[in-house]
């Protein structure tokens, strides 16, 4: 029987995501009139309620008009696309393009996509939980459709000809005879206004690769970050940061603040001290004038840091909800072998190349801010609440973004911008440094994973119990069909900030899980590739796993190692060979069969894999975030390895395409195989078992 | 130390005004808006700062702008070279943070050697960091270059 788990689309948040912020109390929506009257006549397709995807989040809060975008044809024939989703490097700027200019077959060159400008889109929860192609490129799909049909009605009108007899390519649409006729032509004069039809009919994705929307911007060094940007009389932001977490300021000894100048402002209020200076130079010396006296009250336990932290998080855990099938120990009961294991991940950085940055920017009592953030509304209801105006005062804007990877979702920079441009009275840029980043942001969740199985001699899983302790509850039951299980994440006392990153509860949980079941494999000395197929129904695993293993030649050569997995609708298996040098490892070949439905753009989606797979290789391997005294001590590039050329293995991809399937997102499912497969190929080549991210520490 | 007043850069005079220990970076971006380079670390361990000083790659976040005084400096902004043609047709990119240091290493490298092997790259190129893990576009997108040099 097919799997039909792609048809399903849940429509709940994934689970992993760690808000960091409440949702906004209220959101007030841009008037559609003032969206008309800044694009001019023509042609506009808007939301309509009747089409609006409505689901639950982990709290069961509400996620309306999730999925708005609107689109606007002028009277010149240029295409607007103004969607909420933020550009953070995953090149959605070009798939959601190709969308609409799939549905108006008229050039990508001629959409316009406005992103991610508060003032100028429709509300959107936020770039994030590979949400982006399974939601919002169908939404825009519809939008084109529906302009498309209304544009082969005008023309229709115009010409007098039935509508069958009308053909739309190359953004013109061709009538009797040789007449065409431009979109423009048709909007022009006209005021039309339609909503997306929900059953309007939308295409399968063409499956092109694209270049890059803008590229030759970034291979010129033209392209503007928010770090790049300026304002007239603009100052340079820096904030005086606490020596620990959690201390607070209790005494600022007020000789030592820089001589007033006209020119540089500072700002103290409550625990933010900042400066704002017209250069960046008098800026930070203005700051470190300053003499500050802190308590260190609420600094995380020395418990919760160095090799104790694990057990710090499973004593401090809540009992999560199990999910229960079967009888664990009917399964255990009926086992010929049992095993009990415990994995661990640390804590890591997303450490984007750039760092937070802000433009803040207040005119009269609004404000404006240029942020790279994952979700520009939270950051304007962050913004409106630090200020204590109402939302539609606050105007965000985020240019496409120096990567996020699930690190930016939260507004601190931006507030801390517009609080100096406020004392200021002029707009104030505000870049953290490396170490603000690396420090002052939020961590991949540290986790402690605990699992005992059994097994039948003839290679059966009877009984799986797993307990993940703080990392995420996400892809914590895997695809194995095994009769009896209990599986439980349990939320801890985290000592550091924590929030999403790309894949990161499914990266632990695969982790730990994939491990595990390449132990059961030889405690049954049996091929770890077999003994997954013997236990896996799923046909879509089924097949990523073989299309991975034959393209590796799997159980050809020393110190290899597989693992698979399933996260937000996407079909991952991964195969990797490894050498192990003294207290090094080094990944010589990976291969990756990955199947997310129908492939919306191969080589950029190839791009997302590679990436995925470079990123994945620091936190199996080196990244880990070392902390203690409330401080971490490894807040530098110097400090922090990260993957670099040298690290690179050899990647080969393998796309499993279902054009006929809905697209899932791919910007995170990828990351999740590395890890176990790498594991796994240490065990291989030289009986370690690693059962600890990253691994090169069980050296 | 009197004030640094002039610069050289991508061929054209820039007069200036700083402090001869600030760093480069910080004058081509604040001072000449010249905002190619990129701030990403800030010792000199990322490369997304890199410019060219009488065409040897420098990390300009290190290099106080007085050793710039006087030499020819090239930024992104002043390249034009089949490289960049590479790093498009190879997809050689994803957020693009890193894009311009990559560049700007990657002509030095061929300015130096004009056929890389594989090695050559890595070395050469192994202080430049991509944290979208595009490595092995770029390397493809050097030797491309390579091939039509």
């Amino acid at each position: 029987m097919p799997d039909r788990t792609a048809q399903i689309e849940p429509v709940a948040i994934e689970p992993e995501r760690y808000e960091l912020t409440a949702p906004p109390a209220y959101r007030f929506a841009v008037d559609r009139r003032d969206f008309i009257g800044l694009l001019g006549g023509g042609l506009l397709v808007v939301f309509s309620a009747g089409a609006q995807e409505s689901g639950r989040g982990r709290r069961s809060e509400a996620l309306p008009q999730e999925l708005d975008a609107w689109l606007h044809i002028g009277e010149d024939g240029a295409v607007s696309l103004c969607t909420g989703k933020t550009e953070v490097g995953q090149n959605i700027r070009t798939s959601l393009s190709q969308a609409a200019a799939e549905e108006l077959h008229c050039p990508i060159a001629s959409i316009k996509l406005v992103m991610a400008d508060t003032a100028l889109v429709p509300y959107d929860m936020g770039t994030f939980g590979s949400r982006t192609t399974p939601t919002m490129a169908p939404q825009i799909r519809r939008a084109a459709a529906t302009a498309r049909e209304a544009l082969l009605d005008l023309a229709a009108e115009k010409w007098n000809v039935d509508r069958a007899k009308l053909s739309i390519a190359d953004g013109k649409i061709a009538g009797p005879g040789a007449a065409t006729i431009g979109f423009g032509e048709l909007t022009k004069g006209q005021k039309i206004s339609k909503t997306i039809a929900p059953g309007v009919p939308v295409a399968r994705p063409l499956s092109q690769s694209a270049p890059k929307v803008a590229a030759r911007e970034f291979v010129t060094g033209q392209h503007k970050y928010t770090s790049d940007m300026t304002r007239p009389g603009m100052l340079y932001g820096r904030v005086l940061r606490p020596p620990a977490f959690g201390a607070t300021l209790a005494n600022l000894d007020a000789s030592s603040l820089p001589g007033v100048t006209p020119a540089v402002t500072i700002v103290h209020e409550k625990n933010f001290v900042g400066v704002a200076a017209p250069d960046a130079q008098t800026a930070a010396a203005a700051l470190r004038q300053i003499k500050a006296e802190w308590t260190r009250e609420a600094v995380p336990p020395a418990a919760a840091s160095g090799p104790g932290l694990y057990q710090y998080l499973k004593q401090t855990a809540e009992p999560g909800e199990p999910n229960v099938q079967g009888s664990v120990a009917d399964g255990m009961a009926a086992a010929d072998i049992k095993l009990e294991a415990a994995y661990t991940v640390a804590y890591i950085a997303h450490a984007p190349l750039e760092p937070r940055a802000a433009l803040a920017e207040w005119d009269g009592g609004k404000l404006t801010v240029w942020t790279g953030s994952q979700v520009p509304f939270g950051v304007r209801s962050e913004l409106a609440s630090a200020f204590g105006i109402p939302d539609d005062r606050v105007r965000v804007i985020v240019p496409d973004t120096g990567a996020a990877y699930g690190g930016k979702h939260s507004g601190e920079c931006a507030v801390e911008a517009a609080r100096l441009a406020k004392a200021a009275g002029k707009p104030v840029k505000l870049v953290w440094t490396r170490e603000e980043e690396f420090t002052w942001s939020y961590f991949r969740p540290a986790g402690l994973i605990e699992i005992s199985s059994g097994v039948h001699r003839d290679g059966a899983i009877t009984a799986w119990e797993c307990h993940n302790y703080n990392s995420g509850g996400s892809a914590l039951l895997g695809k194995y069909d095994i009769p009896n299980q209990r599986n439980a994440f349990h939320p801890a006392k985290s000592p550091l900030r924590q929030g999403s990153y790309r894949g990161l509860a499914a990266t632990a949980n695969h982790f730990a899980r994939e491990v595990h079941i390449d132990e059961l494999a030889h405690a049954l000395k049996m091929d770890p590739l077999e003994f997954r197929l013997k236990n896996l129904k799923d046909d879509r695993l089924r097949a990523v796993l073989q299309a991975a293993a034959e393209r590796f030649r799997w159980g050809q050569g020393q110190g290899i190692g597989i693992a698979c997995g399933f996260e937000k609708n996407g079909y991952i298996a991964t195969c990797a060979q490894v050498a192990v040098e003294e207290k090094r490892i080094r990944i010589l070949r990976v291969v990756e069969a990955f199947d997310c439905g129908a492939v919306v753009n191969p080589d950029h989606l190839k791009n997302q894999i590679q990436g995925a797979i470079a990123m994945a290789l620091g936190g199996a391997l080196f990244e880990q975030i070392r902390f203690g005294d409330g401080q971490i001590s490894n807040a530098r590039f110097s400090q922090y390895r990260v993957p670099r050329f040298s690290d690179m293995p050899e990647i080969d991809v393998v796309l499993v395409d279902h054009p006929d399937l809905p697209s899932a997102g791919a910007g995170e499912t990828p990351i999740v195989g590395l890890a176990p497969a790498v594991a796994n190929a240490v065990f291989h080549l030289n009986g370690t078992r690693l059962r600890a991210l990253p691994l090169e520490g069980g050296l | 130390m009197p004030t640094v007043t002039q610069l050289t850069v991508n061929g054209t005079r820039r007069p200036i005004d700083a402090d001869p220990d600030i760093p480069l970076l910080t004058v081509l971006r604040d001072h000449l808006a010249l905002t190619g380079a990129k701030y990403g670390c800030g010792e000199g361990q990322c490369g997304a700062c890199t410019v060219l000083l009488d065409g040897q790659p420098v990390r300009s976040c290190i290099t106080p702008v007085r050793a710039a005084a006087g030499k020819q400096i090239t930024t992104i902004e002043g390249i034009h070279h089949p490289l960049q043609d590479a790093f498009l047709e190879e997809g050689a990119m994803q957020c693009g943070y890193c894009t311009s240091g990559m560049i700007v290493s990657g002509v030095a490298l061929l300015k130096k050697t004009p056929h890389p092997s594989r090695e050559d790259i890595v070395h050469h190129m192994n202080g430049n960091i991509c944290r979208c893990g595009t490595y092995l576009r770029i390397i493809a997108a050097i030797q491309k270059a390579a091939q039509h040099a």
